[in-house]
Parts: C-alpha cells; structure tokens; sequence
C-alpha cells in the first residue's frame, strides 16, 4: 500500500536507474560480425579486481523480475515496482556495463550503439516517464562523438553517460572532444559510479582486500575527476559544459573545494589557464545526485554540509534503483529540509539541467 | 630583491598565552646521502660512490615550489630546509615555544626496492636524527624511518630504537605497496603495539601506483591536493582489515593529511558498514567508532573555507574533541596568517586539546 506520506510529497525526478541489458538483448542491434566476436571473445575489459558485491547482480533482493530478466530489466516490473508507487514523474537511466570500457575500442563502438538503439526501442518509446544517458566508448574520444552526434537529437537521450573508473583522469586531452560534442548538443555528462578501471587499483598504494573498501573507496575516483576537471581547465576550454556526478555521494565536495582552493592560491603559476577559484568553476559547472546519501550521525549536519556547498541548487534526488544501496524517497533524509530545498533536489534542479517538461 | 615574504608568517598566536603546545610535524632533510655516510657502513658507502647516488630524491615536493619551503627556512651554508637544527630551533622551536616538536623525516625509503639497501639507508637516517637532532636538542622527539616494503626488517628495526626515549613514532608512507592495513605490514604494528609507538602515515611514498583511482594526472597542484585521497584510502583499509581489533592498542597518526574529509567519510563508510558487515565480521562497531579511539591527524595543511565558521562546524562534525594534533609542518609553507594557523572561534578548551593535550595522549613523550 502506498504511504500517506509518498501522496503527499509531490513528484519526483529520480536521476539515477538502471536499466539492465537482458542476455541477447543487444543481438537485434548488432551486426554479425560483433554478434560473432562476442560469441567467441566476450567482454574484454581488464578490470584487475574482484569484488564480489553485497548481493547477486549488486540488486535489491526484492527486484529479480518474476520474467526470469535480471534486476532493471524487465519494464513493466520496474513501473510496477518503482515507477508507480514511488510517484517517480521522470526518472533518469543509467545503463550500466562493458560497453563503453571495452579494450577493443570498434567493439566498444558498436557495443554501445546497440545499447543506445535497445533504449530507444525498449524503454524511451515505450515509457515517457524515462530518459536515458547516451552509452559511449569513452577511451576513443573520437568514436565517443560519433555516438554523441548519432543520437543526441533524440529527445530522450539527455545526457552522455561515463563511467567513474576510466583510464585516465576526465580533465586529460584525450577527453576533450567529448566535452566539445556534448557542448555543441546541449547535453550534460554523467559521470556514474563503477567503471572498468583499466588495471589502476582504487588506491593509491594498491588493490584492497573487500568490497565495503572497493564502494567507500569509490568517492575518490570522483573527487580525482573534480580535481583533475577543474586543473585542466576544461571550464575555461568549454564554457557551456555542465557535469554530473552520480552516485559519488557529495558530501566530500566542500571540503575538496576548500583544499583545492587553498593550494590553488599557493600553486597557480602552474595553472595559468585558471581564471577562478577552482570552487567557482565546481560551483557552477557541477551537479550531484544524493544516493549513496551520507548519513551525518547528527542529522542536522547535513543542513550544514547543504550550505557549505553553498546551497541546494546542484544537489538531485536518486534512487540507484534496482541495487542493494537504494535510497527510499521517504528514508533518504534524516532531517527535514527547509520546503525550497525539498523541492530543488526532489525535482527542480533536475527538470531544470536535464530540461525536462 | 629583498625577500620580504617571512614577514607575514606567523609565531605563536597571541590567545594562546602560555599554553603548552607540541608540533606534532616538523619535517626534516637529508639532503645529499653525505649527511648519512658515518653511519653507513663501508660496503653501502662504496655501493653510493660507485653508483653515483648523491640524493634519494622522488620529487614529493619541487624544491622551486612555493608550498615546499617557508621562505628563509633554507640554511645560508647550503643543504635543504629543514636540515639545519639552529634554523629549526629559531623558526619552530623558539617562534612556537614548543615543548616538544616531532620529528618527521620523508627520506624515501619507499623508493628503494632493494630490501637490503633500504634497510641500511633507513638505519643510518635513524642513527642520524639520534646523534644530530635528538641527543643536541632535548624538546625534539622523532619518528623511526623503517623500510616497509619488507616488514619483518621493518619490525627488527623498531625493535634495535625502541629503547631510545627520543623515538615516539614508526613512519609509514600514505602511498605504499599496498593498502596499509593488508596483513603483510601487521609486524610493523605488533613493534609499534608493543613499545609504545604511534604509526604515523605521512604524504609521501613512491610506490609507482598511480596517485588517484583513474590514474596519472597532470599537475603538481592535483598530486598534492589527491593526497587527501590517498589518506581516505588508508582510513577505509586500516578499518576493515580489522587493524584495530588486532593491536587494541595502536594508534595512527595521519601526517599533512587534511582532516576536513573525514566527517563524510565516516559517514559514507558507516552506512556501507550497515549493508556490508557481514563481509569484515571482525569490524563489530561502526567504522566511526573505531576511527575516533584510534586515529588521529594533524592540523597543516588546513583547508580554508570562505567562511572560517564552516571549519568551525566541520571541526564539530568529527563528533570528537581528541583527534587533532597542532603541526606546523615546518618547512612547508601552509599558511601566511593567524586564521590559517588555526580558526578563530574553537571552544578554548578544544583549542588546548588541539596545541598539547591530545600529542600528550597520543605520543610517549
């Protein structure tokens, strides 16, 4: 039975679902030639690590579909499960998998065609409620445009979709004609949680031992791309560029942005093409989704951590729906946030980057 | 051109009056492997000369940066700052009126992958900082420079200095091999356990992984601010490696690290503990708890908000009053003003803790 509480809480724009490739979901989309390499090859991505998650598919128990198709891949179970009863009035996918990291930079290409052509068919057509991100093989920057273009004037594509644990960090050359597609279209980058890792450990002394170190550890693949980001100047390069992190958690980010302001101050005849504070350029070209939210053990705290971020306007409400680290809409928040602020992450901000109406 | 910087770093602020106070990181140079050949023995001085090593030197910190030395903290006769003891004893010692100041040697041993010869290098470091700095000047304690590549020689040389009073601490480098809390270094805190020893964790360490999870970047400025990073990570696996639960009485000193991360990672870590326990059975408190007995960390290089306020409350939201150690972290130029020395608006008491109290509880002076 839906809560009193969920009717009377007005919408929702969950920024982060995913939306799970189902086995031989991709072969309408793909010719013979990458049908066959997978059949004989498979996925090759050199990730260096196992971290077997909290639970299988890292899903929700209660999300494996009756269909038999793994968590998030059955549509009308996720409408029936998420959508409907959580009053979700947009929510965002996030397809998540190989396709973007694969070592073979022409399969990663036609990989991520097919996802993006299967989100067309399968979810934005048949469900307006949802958007996708654009899946690209972010390592081959030119290849990555190809797709940008390719699909970016569909109108349910609304932004390009990275994956956290890339090769490099997001501010490196190799990246930049990335950010100049998704500039030219108007799109936002997402910048998801996970990722391939291309054999460099998540620390920096190396692999650790358990998956609760793998999942903490992952903020700092975030705040290295924040850091690396804003070094570069790829602000100053692509004025119009907006990012988004997602499921990075966000309340490190004012901390970052006050050690990085400081030794900016003492360290910038190495970066000249900086005309800011580095916080300025976090401020307003950055965005954050909540989920995996922290949990101040004073809840009051995170009114603070709101305001050191200087406010509520970057902050989007998700969910991670299907997997085991969903934040419930009505349990997410431990303090009750002032009525605007509620608002904003519950759904303005997000209508607002992502121009949904 | 006279270098008039020095001038607006500041001593020992005015509110403080007489309070006692400990620095808790001043870093001091080898320089050139000359300084360390009367306690080497023949075999490692013939192996420098006939190699030509001058210097073990991984470039932590550029010599021409800013942020690498206070202006007028390099000796007149040559050598780098933080070499001279009459330089040390006037800019921290004197200017601080310090009871004691910790003495932190980055000399990188991590750089050596030779287990014997990095053994010899960090002997001699340790014989050094006895006879020149501590066995000359009674206020200084150090820090035992160890080769944690290979922890059982590791242990053996806590062991051979653990008698000697002027050593309170066993360094570690917060880029290391590999995850500082995996089995493999457990002799060096089982040494540390069993003399007395804070562990401390210092920005440094020429592992050869990359600095960040994504790899290499490309500035100076995003090495050194990804330290703090480097620090998280540590924290995340000293915790769940169970380290604490083994060595009760261990404590970790986090050196140069930042502290105003550390509120949303406990946060983060504590919720992740909720759904993952079951993995690390042996971690049987949230990680917070376990961090707040256990770790402490030291105050430069402090962030500075735009609001000092907000440090206030960051500082609050470590939900622990005995967790910051005052450091200077002399010769490094952190700070040009009082408000970045420490923030104005600490409850006194809370300030006390923070210049003595707490390297009093942390450290065997």
């Amino acid at each position: 039975m839906v809560a009193t509480a969920r009717k009377n809480r007005g919408p929702v724009v969950d920024c982060d679902i995913h939306n799970a490739v189902w086995p031989g979901a991709l072969d309408p989309y793909l010719a013979k030639r990458w049908r066959r390499h997978g059949q004989l090859f498979g996925s090759r991505t050199h990730p260096g690590s196992l971290y077997p998650k909290g639970s299988p598919a890292a899903a929700r128990h209660d999300a494996w579909p009756p269909s038999g198709r793994p968590p998030g891949g059955d549509l009308e179970f996720m409408r029936k499960q998420h959508l409907d009863p959580e009053g979700i009035e947009y929510g965002i996918l996030n397809c998540l998998g190989p396709a973007g990291t694969q070592l073979n930079a022409e399969y990663s290409s036609a990989l991520c065609r097919a996802v993006n052509e299967w989100q067309i068919a399968e979810w934005l057509e048949k469900e307006p409620r949802l958007r996708a991100g654009v899946a690209v093989p972010y390592e081959d920057a030119e290849l990555a445009v190809k797709e940008i273009d390719r699909f970016a004037d569909h109108p349910g594509f609304v932004q390009v979709l990275l994956i956290v644990r890339t090769a490099e960090p997001l501010g490196r050359r190799k990246y930049w004609k990335i950010y100049e597609a998704a500039e030219r279209n108007n799109l936002p980058v997402g910048i998801h949680f996970g990722g391939g890792a291309r054999g460099v450990p998540i620390t920096a002394s190396g692999w650790p031992s358990y998956y609760i170190e793998d999942h903490t550890d992952m903020a700092q693949a975030f705040q290295a791309h924040v850091v690396s980001l804003v070094c570069e100047g790829v602000f100053e390069r692509f004025p119009g560029l907006r990012v988004v992190l997602i499921e990075g958690g966000f309340a490190w980010l004012p901390s970052l942005m006050w050690r990085l302001d400081k030794h900016w101050k003492r360290l910038k005849e190495e970066v000249p093409h900086l005309k800011r504070r580095p916080s300025d350029y976090i401020r307003e070209h950055m965005w954050v989704t909540t989920q995996p939210i922290e949990e101040p053990h004073n809840p009051r705290h995170l009114l603070q951590v709101l305001d050191h971020l200087g406010g509520s306007d970057r902050v989007m409400f998700s969910t991670d729906y299907p997997h085991w680290d969903y934040d419930d809409p009505d349990r997410a928040f431990r303090v009750r946030l002032p009525e605007e602020d509620r608002r904003r992450i519950f759904a303005g901000n997000a209508k607002a980057l992502y121009g949904l109406r | 051109m006279v270098d008039t910087r020095e001038t607006t770093y500041p001593g020992r602020l005015p509110r403080w009056g007489n309070a006692d106070l400990v620095d808790c990181d001043v870093q001091v140079a080898v320089g050139s492997v000359d300084v360390l050949a009367p306690y080497l023995d023949q075999r490692w001085r013939d192996y420098l000369s006939e190699s030509g090593v001058r210097a073990i030197d991984p470039h932590q910190y550029p010599k021409g940066a800013p942020i690498s030395a206070l202006p007028g903290s390099a000796p007149a006769t040559g050598g780098p700052p933080g070499s001279d003891l009459g330089l040390l004893r006037a800019q921290v010692l004197d200017r601080w009126q310090a009871r004691y100041a910790v003495l932190n040697c980055g000399f990188e041993i991590s750089a050596i992958h030779n287990d014997d010869w990095a053994l010899a290098m960090a002997r001699a470091v340790n014989d050094w900082q006895a006879a020149e700095w501590l066995a000359p000047e009674p206020r200084l304690r150090a820090s035992i420079v160890i080769p944690a590549q290979n922890p059982e020689l590791a242990a053996a040389e806590i062991d051979r200095l653990a008698e000697h009073p002027g050593f309170v601490q066993v360094l570690l480098p917060v880029r290391a091999e590999a995850p500082l809390g995996k089995r493999r270094y457990w002799p060096i805190y089982a040494a540390a356990e069993r003399h007395g020893l804070a562990v401390g964790i210092y920005a440094g360490g020429a592992s050869g992984n990359p600095p960040t999870p994504v790899g290499w970047p490309s500035y100076y400025l995003e090495d050194y601010v990804c330290l703090s990073q480097a620090f998280q990570a540590q924290v995340v696996s000293l915790v769940s490696e169970g380290v604490f639960t083994k060595f009760p009485a261990l404590r970790v000193v986090l050196i140069e690290s930042g502290f105003t991360w550390l509120p949303a990672l406990m946060w983060r870590f504590d919720k992740n503990w909720k759904g993952l326990r079951r993995e690390v059975p042996w971690v049987d408190r949230p990680p917070s708890e376990i961090i707040r007995h256990h770790l402490r960390l030291t105050t430069q290089p402090l962030d500075e908000p735009g609001e000092p306020r907000q440090l206030i409350e960051t500082i609050e939201q470590l939900g622990c009053d005995e967790m910051l150690l005052f450091a200077t972290d002399f010769p490094h130029w952190q700070f040009d003003t009082e408000e970045g020395v420490l923030p104005s608006g600490l409850r006194p008491e809370v300030e006390h803790r923070i210049l003595a109290t707490n390297a009093l509880e942390t450290y065997r002076f």
